[in-house]
């Protein structure tokens, strides 16, 4: 060691202290990096930040701060990071947190809801939540503008938004058992849903919105008829009984189902947004259109018992409207309680036969006054109106239009409104009344004369018979006895004469005898005919000797 | 003097490789029987434990704030820190599990940064209050320097174990890489640091520490 460092030390050389080349030593580099990689996290993390959104719902049910997702198409795109009630404490703010790269559902219109289980009249969703927890569904909306507030929906919106396919409203007296998720089908095959409904700012009518998926929804055309499949149709015809229905599905929660009618041309897909009516059943909503209604007023004098509202009217036996009050009046002049009746009447509904009759006599439909003027001229040929027996079970009544030229005139007034039509009384009430005149009759006949001559007449016909039982009678048993005692001298004369035609009598030998007589003697006298037939000039020379025997035969060769 | 003298004054150096108690008169770089480079103290020793240590404490930052791992139960997610795992067991009941996590995870780490800033500060400061028992600091931070590697451990486990498919998953996060890279440079602070500087008097030579930068730390 010793001997080492001696030697070192005559060694000249360079100052063993090596200056050094920095300040600062290397080993700084560690912190630094790790700053670095600090603040790329921090950067990251900014950069990453989305845009923070506040979602208003009624109950925090299934919101939990810091786990709660977001999703879109199952995917998460941002989470809960706070659940709190509102200021008034009516409903609960969820603050939610969206990923950078959602920032498009900040649009004003986006739609955000809260995924449970559930089932409804679509069927059952949300299944998946049951052991993931629940989340809050998105929908990216339309509008350009940002918002940051958002209320969040109770059930999913059924249609998202750039779902191929278009939206119709249908106008409707009420919902029925229609909901949201309603099916519509086309052909029974379903194509669509029911989105929305709302009343009319009226309250009138309903109107629901459906959407028809693509590329179905081209089936949906300007004339297209749109009715209630809810439930069960029930006809009962003259072909039987026939059930119908769209699906079990439609059964047991309503459904929607449209059509165009068979003949339709110049017919186009429907436009976005068109409006239809919604029509009670396929029946009705296929039927022609009802075009302009016409209101009628009728007075009849009789009770219309079986009239109700809704029954039918019909013209020359075509249903053409439907009763739509029945009211009773009181006549002060006459004391009575004539009824009133209102009822509505489609002319289109005469399809060919009325734009005959519009070509024929010039009419404008939309000219009122025009078309008063044309039922003042139907009146004045006898137009009337008769309630009728629709059915005679049940009494029902209907309003029938029918031409009764015999029928007495009416003065027609122009200008009351709705439009009076003369009445004429129903078949049975005319029989009824034509019974009535008879049994007028009847009472009118002398019942109580007729009845004291005959019963004086039949005084005079029991005197009669006593006479002629106490005089007459006794002759005629006198008469009858003699008559039996010539029969029975007849019968015995017959008797006697029998016995003398007997077979074995004498007499009836006898005569045997002179008949077989008789018959040869008529013989002989043949004989002689025939012989003088042949031989005329016997009668003169007398029969030759050589006469040929009775055998027909010439006489024997000379 | 009552302790005996300290090997700078009579001019010799321990080797680290083989014992040989070197003259450091004319300042040998290494030692003469076995060739290993001879220092009295650690290399650069006060800078390093500076540098690793700032580095252990921009990691213990994100080590906190990001989840270390995500608990998957029947389809259900969760990240979770390594605080909020403290706080749901002490929720739970359980305040034993969160008081050896948090003692482990959160409190082991930051009594280390005191306990070596400390120790950095006097040194720096040629200060002479209590020498002892700052050296028995510096020694059982260095025995509870692994311990913290408790969390790391837990979560390689369970992360590996816990594989159900959709009924239970674990999985790591990145708050436990930074976790781990905290205590590992605590460590590698704790180990740059020399003891030996506490006692050392105030130099007489400018030459005492830092002599080269070429030297390789332990």
């Amino acid at each position: 060691m010793k001997q080492l460092a001696t030697e070192g030390a005559q060694v000249p050389g360079p100052a063993p202290i090596k200056t050094r080349r920095f300040n600062v030593s290397l080993v700084w580099i560690v912190p630094i990096v790790a700053v670095l990689v600090g603040i790329s996290l921090v950067v990251h993390s900014i950069l990453q930040e989305g845009p923070t959104i506040t979602i208003t719902f009624k109950t925090g049910d299934g919101l939990t701060a810091n786990k709660t997702e977001v999703k879109y198409r199952n995917v998460v795109i941002g989470q809960v990071s706070d659940v709190e009630l509102s200021n008034d404490q009516k409903s609960v703010n969820a603050t939610v947190k969206l990923a950078k790269q959602a920032e498009s559902f900040t649009r004003e219109d986006s739609k955000f809801w809260v995924v449970r289980p559930r089932i409804g009249a679509g069927g059952v969703s949300g299944i998946d939540t049951l052991l993931s927890g629940d989340y809050i569904g998105a929908d990216i909306g339309l509008a350009n503008a940002r918002g940051k507030n958002f209320k969040g929906l109770e059930n999913p919106p059924p249609i998202t938004y750039g779902e191929p396919g278009k939206r119709f409203t249908l106008h409707t007296q009420d919902l029925g058992s229609l909901d949201i998720g309603s099916p519509v089908y086309y052909r029974k095959i379903p194509v669509g849903q029911v989105v929305a409904y709302a009343l009319d700012p009226d309250g009138k009518g309903v109107n629901i919105d459906l959407f028809v998926h693509a590329p179905n929804d081209q089936y949906v055309t300007e004339n297209t008829r749109f009715w209630n499949a809810s439930g069960v149709d029930v006809n009962v015809g003259a072909n039987g009984f026939a059930v119908k229905t769209e699906s079990l599905s439609a059964l047991l929660v309503g459904g929607i189902a449209f059509r165009a009618p068979e003949y339709n041309p110049d017919d186009k897909p429907a436009a976005e947004e068109y409006t239809y009516e919604l029509f009670e059943d396929q029946q009705t909503a296929l039927a022609p259109p009802n075009g302009k209604p016409q209101y009628l007023a009728l007075r009849f004098d009789q009770a219309l018992r079986g009239l109700k509202v809704d029954a039918p009217v019909e013209f020359q036996g075509v249903e053409i409207g439907k009763v739509v009050s029945v009211n009773l009046d009181f006549d002060v002049q006459k004391r009575s309680f004539p009824v009133n009746v209102g009822i509505v009447i489609y002319p289109q509904r005469l399809g060919q036969a009325h734009q005959k009759m519009l070509k024929a006599l010039n009419h404008d439909p939309n000219d009122e006054a025009g078309g008063v003027r044309l039922i003042g001229s139907f009146i004045e040929n006898g137009l009337r109106a008769q309630a009728r027996t629709g059915n005679l079970l049940t009494g029902q009544l209907y309003i029938a239009l029918d031409f009764y030229p015999k029928a007495e005139k009416v003065t027609f007034d122009a200008n009351v409104r709705p439009v009076m039509i003369p009445t004429i009384p129903g078949n049975l009430e005319q029989l009824q009344e034509k019974l009535e005149a008879m049994v007028a009759k009847i009472n009118q006949l002398p019942i109580e004369r007729i009845a004291s001559n005959l019963d004086s007449n039949l005084v005079e016909l029991r005197k009669s018979l006593g006479q002629f039982n106490a005089k007459t009678l006794p002759g005629v048993h006198n008469t009858l006895t003699d008559v039996s005692k010539t029969l029975q001298t007849a019968n015995s004369t017959l008797q006697s004469a029998h016995s003398t035609l007997a077979d074995d009598s004498p007499q009836r030998e006898k005569l045997d005898q002179t008949l077989n007589e008789l018959g040869r003697t008529s013989r002989s006298l043949r004989d002689l005919a025939d012989y003088l037939g042949r031989h005329p000039e016997s009668l003169i020379r007398g029969r030759p000797d050589n006469a040929a025997p009775m055998d027909l035969q010439g006489p024997p060769s000379k | 003097m009552t302790t005996p003298p300290v090997a700078r004054e009579l001019g010799l150096c321990l080797c680290h490789s083989c014992g040989l108690a070197c003259d450091m008169t004319h300042e040998p770089h290494e030692c003469e029987r076995c060739g290993a480079p001879l220092h009295r103290r650690k290399t650069n020793s006060l800078t390093r434990t500076w540098a690793y240590l700032v580095t252990a404490l921009v990691f213990y930052i994100p080590a906190n704030l990001l989840p270390v791992m995500n608990t998957k139960m029947v389809g259900h997610g969760a990240d979770s820190t390594i605080m909020s795992g403290v706080l749901e067991f002490w929720e739970a009941g359980a305040w034993d599990i969160a008081l050896i996590i948090f003692i482990a995870s959160i409190a082991v780490p930051g009594v280390k940064f005191v306990a070596i800033t400390l120790l950095l500060v006097t040194v720096k400061r040629d200060s002479q209050w209590a020498r002892k028992e700052r050296s028995q600091l510096y020694r059982f931070v260095e025995v509870i320097g692994y311990w913290s590697m408790l969390d790391v451990i837990v979560v390689a486990l369970v992360a590996s174990l816990v594989k159900f498919q959709a009924l239970a998953d674990i999985e790591p996060r990145p708050g436990i890489l930074f976790f781990g890279l905290v205590v590992v440079f605590t460590m590698l602070s704790a180990m740059s640091f020399d003891p030996r500087l506490i006692w050392d008097e105030k130099p007489q030579a400018p030459h005492n520490e830092e002599v080269t930068d070429e030297a390789t730390s332990h």
